[in-house]
Parts: structure tokens; sequence; C-alpha cells
């Protein structure tokens, strides 16, 4: 009877480690298949296009993707720098409202929370066409401001803020500061700001790869190579001029998630943790 | 508390104004602007003047009974199950597996990491990988297929309307079952303990477990789940777009990319696009409206927990960069 159960009990692990070990496999393999096809040239591509090993065509790859409309570095500059701003703009500012929210009692408090829960799913792209004309009225179209400034109203930031500090923030210390004769916007950045760190932490590293990742607005708002960002310099791999470069194209596409690779496989120990966090939403 | 004379109210005012400002600039009036332009007969690049038609109505009467419109949405809702159901069906198997105490699988954690990958990578260069990917009449997974023997000659997914369709549903769920089994592990993991204790004292089998206590107590987060993924679905633009351009023969034509193309492509007609995401919007609004009564209820014990665990975190994060 006992001996039975063991075996099916261990018959049930041997399935769950198969079944979970194809999946890893799933997730590695476009990857894998991506990072050895950057090395390799169109010849051996089409040959055959599942290689284990790298080849030796990285730098002539990398001229052929560079010596069309690719730039690299263009666009990880301004990615970068839209990636950047839009971070700190979001965290520093809903840091901010959700301070306005916990530390202070004023009449409109409760409204204005009841609002942020009311925006926050709304998304971007559905007021994408008024929002292209605004820009493109007060000519900035081909700017990387509209891509950062907006940021700095997250709702679901602020949510996320406002229930870390309720559950952290003890007003005794800011009254402290009061009586040391702390200013409140000195006490926010000097006291509270370092109380916040660690959920300022793991919202930054989502803020930072929803940006980076983003498409739609750059997109809409972009026409000048000079200001593409990464996810606009991969949509031109899809165009003509790249048709039968096939170890340029892997070449192009390996480049811009190189930078998200690096970022996850350095924290993502924390990344994931912060998704199980942001996941207790009450 | 308060000393007198000093009235700290007004800085909760002063303090939220950048959010506010920044919405109403960047958020409301986009959105009212809209609206109104929907209204309008503004077409064409390089035009911004506003001028209503006699039948206000026109561009939302003419999108809704536009059939290339109707298709998208058709697709957008059939591409979304397609991915949604089996995202949730391997998510519950695999939290199933990883919060039984009995199997105590090894290596969960190796495998979270790289079950949730996929999720941070970029949508544009996914949906270009696996243009490549599934390319014809050689390509990798036409390769793999043959060389397993499962198929005698190479498969064009791109040029069939259901293998595109099912390509990009399942690239759907490739980025993000990993991320709806990490939240319903969260959610196990924060029903007490005690309670499966009790169950495996009355002899409860694992099913019986799983679904007399488990399930209903993740009832929330299920709804949440899919709340949320219903209005992500319903935004799906950068798989579909860069993956066939919506095709073939607009299979894959998801509402967003419709909107796109209308707007930002061909005659540049602002006005239907407008009406188009207003429908849209009105769409997530209710949805919206739906997470917003789930989210109500608060508890606050859950706060405080998650936010020893960010503490904990960040504890971490510090030892590690300073090391």
């Amino acid at each position: 009877m006992k001996m039975g159960m063991l075996a099916s009990r261990n018959s049930t692990k041997a399935v769950i480690y198969i079944v979970c070990i194809f999946l890893a496999l799933i997730s590695i393999f476009p990857f894998w298949i991506m990072f050895m096809n950057a090395t390799r040239s169109t010849f051996e591509i089409q040959q055959n296009s599942v290689a284990f090993w790298p080849s030796t065509f990285l730098s002539s790859n990398w001229k052929i993707l560079v010596g069309k409309s690719f730039n690299p570095v263009t666009g990880f500059m301004n990615s970068m720098l839209v990636s950047t701003g839009a971070t700190l703009g979001a965290v520093y500012f809903s840091s901010l409202t959700a301070y306005a929210l916990v530390a202070y009692s004023w009449k409109l408090r409760q409204p204005f929370f009841t609002f942020i829960m009311a925006i926050l799913m709304i998304p971007a792209q559905v007021s994408s066409i008024g929002f292209y004309q605004f820009m493109y009225r007060i000519h900035w179209t081909n700017s990387l401001w509209p891509l950062i400034l907006p940021a700095i109203a997250t709702p679901a930031m602020v949510f996320f803020m406002r229930q870390y500090l309720m559950a952290t923030l003890s007003l005794e210390i800011v009254d402290s500061a009061r009586i040391d004769g702390a200013g409140e916007f000195f006490t926010f950045n000097r006291i509270i700001l370092p109380i916040m760190k660690p959920a300022i932490a793991t919202q930054a590293i989502f803020s930072f790869v929803f940006s980076w990742n983003n498409l739609f607005l750059p997109l809409i708002l972009l026409t000048d190579n000079k200001k593409y960002t990464m996810p606009i310099m991969v949509s031109l791999l899809r165009g003509d001029i790249y048709k039968t470069e096939y170890g340029s194209v892997y070449l192009g596409l390996a480049l811009t998630v190189l930078p998200l690779f690096v970022i996850y496989f350095m924290l993502s120990k924390y990344i994931i943790a912060g998704v199980a966090l942001g996941a207790l939403k009450e | 508390m308060r000393r007198k004379g000093i009235n700290y109210a007004k800085y909760g005012y002063i303090f939220s104004i950048p959010f506010v400002v920044t919405f109403l600039i960047f958020s409301l009036y986009p959105i009212l602007y809209t609206t109104v332009i929907g209204f309008t007969d503004l077409r064409g690049i390089g035009r911004t003047d506003i001028n209503f038609l006699d039948n206000p109505f026109q561009n939302f009467q003419i999108i809704l009974t536009n059939a290339t419109f109707q298709k998208a949405l058709s697709n957008t809702a059939l591409i979304w199950i397609m991915n949604f159901i089996p995202q949730m069906l391997v998510a519950f198997l695999l939290t199933a597996w990883f919060t039984n105490r009995r199997f105590k699988v090894r290596g969960q954690g190796i495998f979270k990491v790289l079950i949730y990958m996929p999720n941070i990578i970029t949508a544009a260069t996914i949906a270009l990988l696996f243009y490549s990917l599934f390319g014809y009449p050689k390509g990798p997974v036409n390769d793999v297929l043959m060389a397993f023997g499962l198929t005698d000659e190479p498969m064009n997914f791109h040029l069939q309307k259901w293998t595109a369709r099912t390509v990009v549903a399942f690239i759907q769920f490739w980025m993000w079952y990993g991320h709806t089994m990490i939240v319903l592990i969260a959610g196990v993991l924060g029903i007490s303990p005690t309670l499966f204790e009790a169950a495996e004292i009355d002899g409860a089998s694992a099913p019986q477990i799983f679904f007399r206590i488990t399930l209903p107590r993740l009832k929330t987060i299920v709804l949440y789940t899919l709340v949320t993924s219903m209005i992500g679905g319903l935004q799906m633009f950068d798989i579909p777009k860069l993956f066939l351009l919506g095709g073939p023969d607009s299979a894959t034509l998801t509402t967003s990319v419709f909107i796109y193309n209308q707007a930002f492509s061909g005659s540049y007609l602002y006005n239907r696009a407008a009406a188009a995401s207003m429908i849209m919007f009105v769409i997530i609004s209710i949805l919206s409206a739906l997470l917003f009564f789930i989210l109500r209820d608060r508890d606050p014990g859950r706060a405080r927990r998650r936010a020893r665990e960010l503490r904990r975190i960040a504890r971490t994060i510090d030892g590690e960069v300073s090391v």
C-alpha cells in the first residue's frame, strides 16, 4: 500500500520536473537562437537555422547592421534618457503624492484617493490621438519630453507607495522633525524618502523596464531618426532593407535586449519578489 | 498633537500639485481632445483645425459598422481568450505543484526566474524574433519540427490565418503565464498554513485541498488577474503590429493596430481613430469599474506584511550592492 503511494508520488514528481524543464527550455530557446545567430552569417543560417554554438561573423553582422538605418548607440542613448527620466519622475512624484495622502489630513484627501483608484487602469493608448495632436501643436513631436513628463502622474505607483507608507510611516517621526524646526519639504526629502527606499527600489525597476519597452507612443511621436528609441530601432529591422540579412537582424534584436538581460539576471530575485508583492493589491 | 497656529493641511494640497497638473495636461486634456476629434472631420497629415460634422455621431456610426473594426474587435477577443485560458491553466498547475508541501519541488527559484523572463523583454523584439523563428521554408521552428519528424514538409505559419493567430496568442501566453504564476503563488502563500495542516490531518487529498481551500481563497486575486489581463489584452499592439503587421488578411489585426493604422497611415483619419479610441475607452472604463470594486476592500494586516517583505528585499539589495 505505502510503497504504491510512494511510487506514484515519485512518478508525479518526475512529471513535474519534466514539465518544468520543458517550460524553462521554451523560455530560453528563442533567446539562445537569437544570440547564436547574431554571430552567424546569412549563409550559415540558411543552411541550418538552429545552432547551439556561436560562429565567427559577429563583426561582419555588426558592419551590415550599422551600415543601414539601425543605429544602436543613438537608440541606446535615447532609451536611456527616456527610461531614466521617466523613472526618476515617477518614483519621486509618486512618493510625494503618496506622502500627501498619508501624512496630512485635508478635506479632499479621501476624494483624491478615490479619484486615483478610478484612473488606475486608464491606458495612455486611448488618448493617443488627442495626445499626438496636442504635441504636434506645441512642436513636441520629435522631443523626448512627452515620453518622460507624463510619468510624473503614475496612479498605480501612487497607490503602491500609499499602501507602503500606511504600513510603515509613524507620524511621530514627522512630528519630531517639526519640533526640530524642519520644513515639510525638507522632512519629505531627508527623512521620508529614505524610509521609502525599499518600495522605491522595486517600483523603479518596473518603471524603467516599462519605459524601455514602450513602443506605441514613441512610434506615433518620433519621426526624426536621431530621436529613435530602441523599440523603434527594432521595428526598422522589420523593413525590406534587412530582408536578407538574417545574421544582422538577429544581432540587432540581441542588442536591444542585452541591457534587459543584464538587469534581469542581476536583480531577478527582487524582480520576482516585486511581482509577488505588487500582486497583493489590497 | 498639532502645534497651534500652523496649518499643515495645505501641504496635502501642495504636494499633490505636480501629480494633478501632470494628469490634467498629459492625460485628461488628451482624453477630452480625443473625444472632441471624434466629432470632427479632422483627417490628413499636418491638420489640427477643429470642424464639427453636421452629424456629430457620423464617425462613431462609421466605426461601429466598419467591417474591419468589427473584425479587429473579434480578433482581439479571440487572441485574448486563446492566450488567457491556457495561461490560467498552466499557471494554476505550476502553482499547485510549487506550493504543494508533499512534492517539495526543488529548483523552484531557477524555474521561476526562467519562466518569468520573457515578461520583461521588449515585446517589439519578441515579435520580430518570433517572425524569424517561424520563418518559411527555413526557420528554427520548422527545422526543429522536421528534425523530430512532426511534419514532413515546412509549414508556412505566416500565411495561414489560424497559425498566425495561434502564434500571436502563444507569444502572449509565453510572455504572461510566468507572471500569473508568481501572482497566484503569492496568493497561496498568503493563505494561513493552519488551514492546510488541518486539511492534511483530516486526510484530504491534494486535489481536494486545492479545490476546496486554495481556489476559494484566491478568488480576489483571480478576478484581479482576469480584469487586468482583459484590459491589457484590449491594448495588444506591439506583437500583432510587428509580427505580421496585422495580417494575413487582417487575421491578427487588433483594435489597437486598427486605431494606429487609421490615424498614422493611409489617409490619416484622425477623427475615425479618435472615435474608435473612445469606444475602446468606454469598454476599458467598464472593466476598470469592475476592478475598482474588487480592490475596494482593504486589509491593513496584509499591507504591513508586504511592507515588512519590502524592507527585507531592500536590505538584501543594499547588501549585494555594497559587497
